[in-house]
């Protein structure tokens, strides 16, 4: 190409430069027919990643105060009204000082007795906050916030944690101006061997093989307590082999010999081929139940997030009226019934299956 | 009696098909129908009723012989199933215990929690596919594949989009590697915390992955390699995972997969497609893939910046802790079971690194003070399981089985103490030392933590 240049004309040139360009741009890969260039509205739809240096935030503002009404109707249920709750999820904010908006460095991070890590006392990147919420919350219908609301949502957080004011507004203009305020902004490092492939590592152990340098010494063992925490673990190994499960459903038994009795272990063997088929007519509420992460929120007999299984039966229990209100209920979500903690809606439940979910808890969940 | 079950602390096998599947629901009924039965041997009757007796008595009993030889089965004399009676086959129905199962009070929420793999129950270096381990961030999705897209965009020349057809069109490559959660064993930094190796190492798997090497996609949108540093992967569940990958990792030997094991991947580990990550931890692994953006800077998503971030002593948190380090752990025999005799057994279990090839493993029965090479099982491949083996004669004392991995690299699987020493207690990710199983005098296997 160079050895025609100097006798073309420079209006040419710079045609042929756009037109060799253009072409590498859709040069045909070579894998012909396999995949197609993506068109500006897909990408939109899709690019929704919000990065530390902001790139990808879109223009917009909300104030604490939206993002209060917002956080009240679909994010305390699970995250309590002050973003302190640690029944569903660890808790959002809490444990950061006016000390750490100063040095950027969350001072209880370094203590031993602290008992919980917030949200707010680890991330650094004010950015992280709003990716996420705008593309995963609420819980049950991530990606359906507006802008505004998630600008509000991430501003609430800010204030719980006293980073911005009461009446602030946070917007695409001054969200560089927060990040100087994170409590946890210079509390992140990458200096360590675990990215890159070649990294060093930092916890160095030799190939000793004789006489080696150890206590022989129990330094930590299974309490007692803890001995059927996980099941019987009898149920989960296999009836066969060098070894037997110890059937914990018995306590533990020092000194008696084997502890699980090889009639025990050969009922287990029987029993799994006699499992029951399961009813396969109508609806499972109790999977449904499962499936649907009610048990999230209700248990039983305790009182969790929402009110055990067995206080809602107790109530409606003889109520001709009730299935019908309860099926509605479980659909469009609320709150004042049992406490200001909002149930959330559950839109994406079929008519048949709140009646079986909601006829199965007046009958106490059984 | 007690006295020689306590030495010899063996079970012994009962007869496995004595029971009619009606008399399991009531062992009391159980017992009188056979013992009713006049079965005579005192080794079979002692089982049944729950006692335990030495080897050599139950070897010497045998009287005429094993009822299970003398008596044909039904299975010997009768006409079994036909084909396809199961259309997609099951494992046996005595193999129900070896599930996929959570640890109560691990999680609050289901839908974003972990199953466990029964490491306990798998041979050889692949694990089935229906006890690959779960993690879900916000539930998961059997996706219709014929709508699924992968978008490929950022600093490439042609943003592109790929149909599965698409993807499936392309040259694949197969290949077999772990994938471990980087909370795998988290639970046990402190102190002992849970039963089996279930708990304590599940949440980690292996399988043979096919798919697209990203590199490929990568280059057919015409990737900008003078600008071009990380990539970002995403998913497209309700969570829409997002992951920062190293170009130099995306450029190697990551893999846009959509096979598992021969078939599809199942819809709990991403179907139709994930990435694969090898030898980083599993939360890089980004189910139900959309888009992979390439860009030139980390973007600190949620999952690297307030989760996956490892709490050092100083208060400091390290960030982008991807790599799983060497590690490996005994598997049989392990927490929570009881050998049967004392006599032989072959110790075996798993290892494997993030950086490469496992070079050698030893195994301790002595809690660390001397050890012995275990035997490599292949293949031995790259960032995959390796399976090890050991003769072990147990004498009935007390022991304290250890196993130590070396990779490729030179680098020797630390012990729980030296990792503290470095990281404290608290950094909850990326817990790879040495594990202790104590196996009592009466032949109980437990968690303990030897240093």
């Amino acid at each position: 190409m160079s050895r025609f240049t100097k006798s073309l004309p420079l209006g040419l040139l710079v045609s042929a430069v756009l037109a060799t360009s253009a072409l590498a741009q859709t040069a045909p890969s070579k894998f012909s027919g396999v995949g197609r260039t993506a068109t500006p509205a897909e990408i939109k739809a899709w690019d929704i990643d919000v990065r530390p240096d902001f790139k990808g935030l879109p223009p917009g503002a909300g104030s604490v105060a939206k993002g209060q009404e917002v956080w009240e109707a679909k994010c305390a249920s699970c995250h309590g009204v002050f973003g302190e709750s640690t029944e569903v999820f660890t808790p959002i904010a809490g444990g950061t000082t006016k000390k750490d908006i100063e040095t950027g460095r969350v001072a209880n991070l370094a203590r031993l007795d602290f008992p919980q890590r917030t949200t707010l006392m680890k991330v650094a990147t004010v950015s992280t906050l709003w990716d996420y919420i705008n593309r995963a919350m609420p819980w049950t219908n991530p990606k359906t916030l507006t802008v505004e609301e998630v600008y509000g949502v991430v501003a609430y957080i800010l204030n719980l944690g006293e980073i911005v004011p009461e009446n602030f507004v946070l917007s695409d203009k001054n969200i560089a101006e927060v990040q100087k305020r994170m409590p946890n902004r210079n509390g992140m490092t990458d200096k360590h061997g675990m990215w890159d492939l070649k990294g060093k590592p930092d916890v160095v152990n030799t190939l000793c093989m004789k006489d080696c340098a150890t206590e022989l010494q129990i330094r930590s063992s299974l309490p007692v307590s803890a001995r059927d925490a996980h099941g019987n673990l009898m149920e989960q190994h296999r009836p066969i082999g060098p070894a037997r499960a110890i059937d914990t459903s018995k306590p533990a038994a020092p000194g008696q010999g084997a502890a699980a009795p090889a009639a025990a272990v050969v009922a287990q063997a029987a029993s799994a081929a006699a499992a029951p088929a399961k009813a396969s007519a109508g609806i499972d509420a109790a999977a449904l139940a499962k499936k649907a992460n009610c048990t999230t929120c209700h248990a039983p007999a305790a009182k969790m997030v929402g009110p055990s299984w067995a206080e809602i039966s107790k109530k409606y229990k003889g109520d001709a009226k009730a299935p019908a209100v309860l099926a509605k209920k479980i659909k469009a979500g609320g709150a004042g019934v049992w406490g200001p903690v909002p149930m959330p809606p559950h839109p994406n439940l079929k008519d048949n299956e709140l009646t079986a979910l909601a006829q199965w808890v007046i009958d106490g969940a059984k | 009696m007690s006295q020689e079950v306590k030495k010899s602390g063996r079970l012994v096998r009962a007869p496995e098909n004595f029971l009619a599947k009606d008399d399991v629901k009531s062992p009391a009924l159980m017992r009188r129908k056979f013992l009713a039965a006049s079965v005579s041997t005192a080794a079979t009757s002692m089982a049944a009723l729950g006692l335990a007796a030495s080897s050599r008595t139950a070897h010497a009993a045998v009287g005429a012989g094993d009822p299970n030889i003398l008596n044909l089965p039904a299975h010997s004399t009768g006409l079994g199933m036909p084909v396809a009676a199961n259309a997609y086959g099951m494992p046996s129905q005595y193999e129900k215990g070896l599930q996929r199962r959570e640890s109560p009070g691990l999680t609050r929420v289901s839908a974003a929690s972990v199953a466990f793999t029964p490491l306990q129950g798998t041979f050889g270096i692949i694990t089935p596919s229906g006890l690959h381990f779960e993690r879900h961030h916000q539930g998961w999705w059997d996706i219709d594949p014929s709508k699924h897209r992968l978008m490929v965009m950022g600093m490439v020349k042609n943003p592109k989009v790929y149909t599965m057809d698409d993807i499936m069109r392309l040259p694949s490559v197969s290949r077999i590697h772990f994938i471990e959660c980087g909370a795998n064993t988290a639970m046990e930094w402190g102190n002992v915390a849970v039963p089996t190796v279930q708990y304590s190492h599940g949440m980690i798997s292996c399988s043979e992955f096919t798919g697209v090497p990203l590199s490929v996609l990568l280059d057919d949108c015409g990737i900008d390699r003078k600008q071009a540093r990380f990539v970002l992967a995403e998913g497209a569940d309700g969570s829409s995972m997002t992951r920062t990958i190293p170009l130099d990792r995306a450029l190697d030997d990551v893999i846009v997969a959509y096979g598992m094991n021969g078939e599809m991947l199942r819809p709990e580990n991403g179907y139709p497609l994930r990435l694969v990550v090898p030898g980083i931890q599993g939360v890089s692994w980004v189910k139900w893939l959309r888009r992979i953006e390439v860009g030139d800077q980390k973007w600190a998503t949620k999952d690297e910046a307030i989760h996956y971030v490892d709490l050092m002593p100083d208060g400091m948190h390290r960030q982008y802790t991807g790599i799983q380090e060497a590690k490996s752990v005994i598997t049989t025999p392990s927490g929570g079971q009881t050998l049967l005799d004392k006599g032989f057994y072959n110790i075996s279990g798993l290892a494997w690194s993030g950086r490469g090839k496992v070079k050698r493993v030893d195994v301790s029965v002595d809690g660390g003070r001397n050890w012995r090479q275990a035997r490599l099982e292949g293949p031995i491949l790259t960032k995959a399981f390796t399976r090890f083996n050991i003769d072990w004669v147990w004498d009935g004392s007390p022991a304290v089985l250890q196993s130590r991995v070396q990779d490729e690299t030179g680098y020797v699987q630390p012990k729980i103490n030296q990792l503290r020493a470095v990281r404290g207690t608290r950094s909850i990710y990326h817990q790879n030392a040495i594990q202790s199983w104590k196996v009592a005098e009466n032949g109980e296997v437990s968690n303990v933590q030897v240093y």
